[in-house]
């Protein structure tokens, strides 16, 4: 601990070139995986995808036969294999505000703007890590649950296979929209800079806007039902959009929405670089 | 080499600094010195590229910090409010960080050694003790091996064992040739540690001179004198041009005339005298001069508090400070 004892030699001349993506990537991929809310968000995101989708298929199977001709007209077995998806757009959202808001919340900003100036580039590094480990993890458990819900309902009721027509559009997508939306949360907390602001904020977008349009006249509500984020995720992760369809408006076809949902994601994490670039952080 | 050219930078209606220019020269230790509320952290979160100034420039090695190509290998700096989340180790916190700038592992073990944190790398840092956490944050800016070091108050909350540590440190990184840039709100610390200061009350500039300089040329130099003749004394020294004072224990301040003055003068008159002392300002007082200066200029609308540490305050409320 002794200084003398230590020396740290003269400073050296500048390596050539530029700080850049690629270390940036690393290192955001290191900030990534060495906090515990990462593995904890995780966890969550398999109880809520894979666990609500057993839980929802066995459930179906069991009660199939007691169940009235209404409970089968319709049925989607693909979509209810994939019922955990909505709770898990949620718990895909804390992870993407988290992996923001904590930089903030803990003054790791400043450090990691210390050591890399350029702000959009931190931002689109964090994003890129992020959207990577959110579509692996968001890909294996819409799968996971797709598979291991059809086979908990074979034997007891229609069930789907992967190569039906829509189907592995459904799942994939499924997987694609949570990624999107944990993008959109990430970008929430950029411009808000605070877990819990941007957590109310993305839990409002997602599932607080579709309540309060019912106050609006039905006409209105058909108009704009179909460009809601949980609509267009919903409606991705079902093979049949008639059964599905909200209020009775029309909705858009599933890669139009997901279209919009990546558009949406694209605007906030666009506001929050600039907001970024010229804020003090 | 760290240079300020009419910084200037508000948070609201809060003139935090006001067109502040200075130059930070390498091979040296200069302190960085004001009351609390002066503007010290704002002015180096401002070097540091962390808040964007509203005039002015800060240049470091001749560049804008958002301009280097590797900041960590050009500056470190050890800032105000804590850096480092809590959840992460200490090694992780330093590997992040080198990741960005391709900085090898054994490197982040090497710093890790210099702080004295080899054998807690693997713990989390929110565990730490506030001792540690300054050592983890002074590794991070020794990371890239800068040649410009800034250290906001660093011996804050410190145990005096830390502060020894830290101020060694300090002069060695300075014998090394390197640009160091220390800020603390007591000149008696800076008193030990720097060549240098740059003085700053109210964001603005107050003095920027050799350390030594400060106390040679402060005008409180006098003489503290002791005498059960006071009535005598007084009127003879005031009629050869002095100014006499008296001090809380009894004895007289006299400024205005030399030890050896006032005692020939004494012989004559025959007064008999108990204390003779010369004395000079402490940096303490002469700090305390500079800046009571600048917080009377602009008179009623400086808000002064004094807080624990006896330190001086001040709230510059904004629109009128200019
Ligand atoms: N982020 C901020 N937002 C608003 N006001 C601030 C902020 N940072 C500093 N200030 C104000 O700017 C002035 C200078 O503060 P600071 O730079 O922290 O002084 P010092 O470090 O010398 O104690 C103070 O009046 C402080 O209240
Ligand atoms: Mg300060």
């Amino acid at each position: 601990m002794s200084v003398e004892s230590v020396s740290l030699g003269p400073a050296r001349p500048l390596p050539p070139g530029h700080y850049g993506p690629i270390g940036q990537l690393r290192s955001e991929w290191t900030k990534m995986r060495t906090v515990r809310s990462t593995l904890w968000t995780l966890v969550a995101t398999i109880i809520a995808v894979v666990g609500i989708g057993a839980v929802a298929t066995a459930v179906t199977a069991a009660r199939w036969r007691s169940g009235g001709i209404v409970d089968h007209i319709g049925f989607d077995p693909t979509a209810r294999s994939l019922a955990g998806v909505f709770l898990g757009q949620i718990v895909i959202g804390v992870l993407g505000v988290l992996v923001m808001s904590a930089e903030y919340g803990t003054g790791t900003i400043r450090a990691t703007l210390s050591a890399v100036p350029n702000r959009p580039l931190v931002l689109a590094c964090k994003a890129a890590v992020f959207a990577v480990v959110a579509f692996v993890a968001s890909e294996i458990l819409t799968f996971g649950a797709f598979f291991l819900g059809q086979a908990l309902l074979r034997g007891s009721t229609p069930y789907a296979t992967i190569t039906q027509p829509g189907v592995a559009r459904a799942v994939a997508g499924a997987g694609l929209v949570l990624t999107v939306l944990g993008l959109f949360a990430l970008g929430l907390a950029t411009i808000i800079r605070h877990t819990a602001g941007a957590l109310t904020a993305y839990v409002g977008l997602l599932l607080v806007l579709p309540l309060i349009l019912q106050a609006f006249p039905v006409s209105f509500q058909h108009q704009v039902i179909k460009f809601m984020p949980l609509v267009i995720g919903e409606h991705m992760a079902a093979t049949n959009p008639n059964v599905h369809a909200f209020g009775g408006g029309a909705l858009l076809s599933p890669w139009i929405g997901f279209g919009f949902l990546c558009a949406y994601a694209a605007v906030v994490l666009v506001v929050g670089g600039i907001l970024m670039h010229r804020r003090d952080a | 080499m760290i240079e300020a050219h009419s910084l200037t930078k508000r948070y609201g209606k809060t003139l935090a600094v006001d067109s502040l220019s200075f130059e930070v020269r390498p091979g040296q230790v200069t302190g960085f010195l004001g009351p609390n509320g002066s503007g010290k952290s704002t002015t180096m979160r401002v070097i540091m590229g962390l808040d964007l100034p509203d005039g002015g420039s800060a240049m470091i090695n001749g560049r804008p910090y958002r301009d280097l190509p590797w900041p960590l290998h050009e500056v470190g700096a050890l800032l105000e409010a804590k850096a480092i989340h809590p959840g992460r180790t200490a090694f992780n916190h330093l590997w992040m960080l080198a990741q960005t700038h391709g900085i090898r592992r054994s490197r982040v073990d090497e710093v890790l050694d210099l702080v004295g944190l080899s054998e807690v790398a693997g713990r989390r840092a929110g565990k730490f003790s506030l001792g540690m956490g300054q050592r983890l944050g002074i590794a991070a800016a020794l990371l890239g091996d800068p040649s410009v070091l800034l250290f906001d108050e660093p011996v804050n909350g410190l145990d005096p064992e830390g502060i020894l540590w830290v101020r060694t440190l300090l002069r060695h990184l300075a014998g090394e040739g390197r640009t160091i840039f220390v800020s603390s709100h007591l000149m008696s610390e800076m008193a030990l540690t720097a060549d240098h200061v740059v003085v700053i009350g109210r964001g603005r500039l107050i003095a920027d001179r050799p350390v030594a300089e400060l106390v040679a040329g402060s005008s409180r130099r006098f003489v503290k004198v002791r005498t059960p003749q006071a009535e005598v004394l007084t009127p003879v020294v005031v009629g050869a041009g002095g100014t006499v004072a008296p001090g809380t224990d009894g004895s007289l301040t006299v400024t205005g005339l030399s030890a050896e003055a006032i005692g020939d003068l004494a012989g004559e008159h025959g007064v008999r005298l108990h204390e003779l002392t010369p004395l000079q300002a402490s940096l303490e007082e002469a700090f305390m001069d500079l800046t009571r200066d600048s917080l009377e200029f602009g008179g009623h609308d400086v808000a002064r508090t004094v807080t624990d540490g006896g330190a001086v305050a001040s709230t510059a409320p904004g629109g009128t400070a200019r």
